[in-house]
């Protein structure tokens, strides 16, 4: 797992306190993790504070699994 | 018993009569006061009269920039709002036909805007912290009108909106959003009156005197407090029974 994996990971296990192994690069916040919409913007303002990118509104709405939004954030900090 | 101990507050509008009073008594109940207001030396005079656990913080709220910037100095000066009291307002009063664009537009720009933008502000780290506390100042006439205010009165209603649906969306962080709608309070505004005009407005107050600002404050200490956790989405009306809802 790549290091921008491994920290999209820990920060979505510690938002939404869910066990780490159910947070596969597959899993979806809401249907697989139990996120609420208020959740999934709270995710989004977290990552663009841990990796120092703006993600806007239109681009969050793209993000709803983890793979998501580690691909997203690897291409904006590549 | 109300205790406000070890809670970080910021009241906006606290050189004024309303404001001074809720700075003075959350800072009597233990609380640290971030004192925003326009006139820098009336805040250096309630911060020294105080003593300790006071920060002052004058910001023009028409200026949004400025705004913004009273968020984040508060944030970082008080290590922490726990507790924001949106209680700054002007008034611009003129008959709805004779109203200027000027009038409107400053009066919602300072009463709601600068409400929104700051909350918006201090909302996030509470929302972190899953836990905070919002209470917003309206007035009486945000509910029942009020002829020569629809300025006025449109961004007093505003606030209650804005309260509700707030309410309703970070509830669940812990964070409860609630309004306290004032009627006649003792103040500079109302010093101005005639006696008849006083007359007029005390018969029909069922207890037959004004309001002081230290009720004001008691009531915004309460919602402030843990003892109203379960109170949220509210407008609490301190009137002496003007109106009743």
């Amino acid at each position: 797992m790549s290091d921008t994996a491994e920290r999209v990971k820990k920060i979505v296990v510690e938002h939404l306190g869910v066990e780490e192994e159910k947070v596969t690069m597959e899993a979806s916040f809401i249907d697989d993790l139990g996120a609420d919409s208020l959740d999934t913007v709270e995710l989004v303002m977290a990552f663009e504070e841990e990796f120092g990118v703006e993600i806007p509104d239109d681009a969050a709405e793209t993000i709803l699994t983890v793979g998501d939004a580690v691909r997203y954030i690897e291409k904006q900090t590549a | 018993m109300i205790d406000l101990s070890g809670k970080k507050a910021l009241i906006t509008g606290a050189s004024g009569g309303i404001g001074e009073a809720i700075a003075r008594k959350f800072h009597a109940l233990g609380a640290t006061v971030g004192l925003h207001g326009t006139r820098a030396e009336k805040l250096e005079q309630i911060a020294s009269d105080l003593g300790e656990r006071t920060v002052v913080l004058p910001a023009n709220l028409s200026d949004r920039e400025a705004v913004t910037q009273l968020g984040k100095d508060a944030e970082a000066k008080l290590q922490g709002v726990d507790i924001l009291v949106n209680n700054a307002g002007i008034t611009k009063d003129g008959l709805f036909i004779r109203m200027k664009d000027d009038d409107w537009d400053q009066v919602l720009e300072i009463d709601l805007t600068a409400t929104f933008r700051l909350t918006r502000e201090l909302t996030q780290p509470m929302m972190k912290r899953r836990a905070g506390r919002i209470v917003n100042i309206t007035s009486i006439v945000g509910v029942t009108g009020n002829p020569g205010q629809v300025n006025y009165c449109a961004a007093k209603a505003g606030m209650i909106g804005f309260t509700k649906s707030l309410a309703q969306e970070i509830a669940s962080r812990g964070i409860t959003v609630n309004a306290i709608a004032p009627g006649f309070i003792e103040s500079a505004m109302t010093d101005k009156l005639n006696d008849k005009q006083r007359e007029g407005i005390l018969s029909s107050i069922p207890m037959k005197r004004m309001g002081t600002g230290e009720e004001i404050a008691s009531m915004t200490a309460f919602l402030a407090s843990d003892a109203a956790g379960y109170v949220t989405g509210q407008t609490l009306h301190v009137n002496g029974g003007m109106a009743m809802f």
